[in-house]
């Protein structure tokens, strides 16, 4: 057996080791690991994949507690992706969404993996999606990818999973902060946590108000439920009624023809973000090889070139 | 491309004071580390079980209770037990000088004692991480 077909067959065989130093090769972009990624490829899409995210504060990872422990219940393998920030200015960063989840540390039937954002936009990293596909081949039935804490504009969870949850809190704002584009469109499941708190049916109200002022579409099953995330599993969490509402998306979004039509589409993202990021690798090489960025740019600095006629004359060199 | 180093920073057993080992991943990451912070009560399992799956370089304790010569030892058995023993472990806190060679000898990579600078532990984050991670 080669190296290669032996990494496969671990990681088929659920091997942590295997399965996480994949992912880390994968993170630091080893070209050996892509290699192990296309030979896995068919051995994943059975996995069920839902995105948690939400205004940082708003308790994505105490939901994402709640919810292993629901889908442990029931018998599933459930593996777990926690997207941080890197520091723009360190490229370090602090990975704490394990904290709340520590209680499922020593569950065999439960992988959890925190992943920094290494610069990439969009509330994931780069490599999420190649994470999801390993935990996907060795064998986690429930995937949750729990975002950074986002803005309003941070929607590319929405590509990567069947589901998207959207927590929010009481409180953050007027109904108009409501009914703006972005993070809230994107739900199909609304999570206002911490609803035990003053203000929760004001929040709901207002939600209730965004999605009635949707053009028809493909979102009106959107649901809203409330939680108390830090009660787990006890009565009138509302983990139950959560894990019910992704259920009802589920069946509504991803069976019979609206399915395959929306995997065409997931696939499709898939793609095209793969080939955004291969031109910027190689934009970055083309760059290097003259010089590198700050080179190319005092022209500009010293206001001698247009940066559009800079721009296109490195990517005409690539 | 290069690869980033990873360490998870974890308090284990049963002190509650976690501003040091804050304060050491804070400086870790303004090095440009990747640092997993599993927080405070960690048994050594729960530890060994973190740094496999978050696959670290290295796994940074805290001890300022005094057990620590039963706690680094635990951990470094735990991670042997899950075939994860290349994982190197270090640590610092409240450790007399008298127990240094004797933690070394048990397998601890490394002991900052108290007045080290962060930066210090940064010097050898670089020093001894940095080689074995590019040479795998």
């Amino acid at each position: 057996m080669s190296d290669l077909e032996g990494l496969v067959a671990a990681v088929r065989a659920g091997e942590q080791r295997a399965g996480a130093r994949l992912m880390r090769d994968l993170d630091d972009r080893q070209p050996r690991a892509l290699e192990a990624l296309r030979a896995l490829h068919p051995f994943t899409g059975r996995a069920y994949v839902t995105g948690v995210t939400g205004n940082p504060g708003a308790g994505k990872s105490t939901v994402v507690d709640a919810l292993i422990a629901h889908y442990r219940a029931t018998g599933a393998r459930v593996g777990v992706v926690c997207v941080d920030p890197t520091s723009p200015f360190t490229g370090g960063a602090i990975l704490g969404d394990r904290i709340r989840m520590q209680r499922h540390a020593l569950d065999p039937g439960v992988f959890i993996r925190s992943l920094a954002t290494r610069g990439h936009l969009g509330g994931l990293s780069r490599s999420t999606f190649d994470v999801v596909a390993v935990l996907d081949a060795m064998g986690y039935d429930r995937i949750l990818v729990e975002t950074v804490g986002v803005g309003q504009d941070e929607v590319e969870v929405m590509r990567s999973a069947h589901t998207t949850v959207v927590v929010t809190v009481p409180g953050l704002g007027d109904d108009i902060q409501a009914i703006k584009a972005g993070i809230l469109e994107i739900a199909d499941v609304l999570c206002v946590n911490k609803s035990d708190r003053e203000g929760a049916d004001r929040t709901v109200r207002d939600l209730l108000h965004m999605l009635d002022l949707r053009p028809d579409g493909d979102r009106k099953g959107v649901e809203i439920v409330n939680t108390v995330a830090t009660r787990g599993l006890a009565e009138g969490s509302g983990i139950a009624e959560l894990a019910a509402a992704i259920e009802r998306h589920r069946a509504l979004a991803w069976d019979g023809e609206p399915g395959k039509a929306r995997a065409l589409k997931r696939a499709a993202a898939q793609v095209a973000e793969l080939v955004r990021a291969l031109l910027a690798d190689r934009a970055a090489a083309a760059l290097a090889a003259g010089g590198g960025l700050e080179a190319a740019a005092l022209a500009v600095a010293e206001r001698r070139q247009d940066p559009y006629t800079t721009a296109q004359a490195i990517v005409d060199a690539m | 491309m290069s690869r980033k180093i990873r360490i998870l920073v974890a308090k284990p057993g049963l002190d509650g004071h976690d501003r040091g080992a804050k304060v050491v991943a804070r400086a870790l990451a303004d090095a440009g580390y990747e640092v997993v912070y599993t927080g405070l009560h960690q048994t050594p399992d729960m530890i060994a079980a973190a740094a496999l799956q978050e696959a670290v370089d290295a796994v940074g304790l805290s001890i300022m209770s005094g057990a620590h010569m039963t706690l680094f030892p635990a951990v470094i058995d735990a991670l042997r037990a899950r075939g994860a023993g290349d994982i190197c472990v270090f640590g610092g806190g409240i450790i007399p000088k008298d127990d240094l060679a004797k933690l070394h000898e048990l397998g601890v990579a490394k002991i900052f004692t108290p007045g080290a600078s962060t930066q210090e532990i940064v010097d050898w984050v670089e020093a001894v991480l940095r080689p074995r991670l590019d040479a795998a």
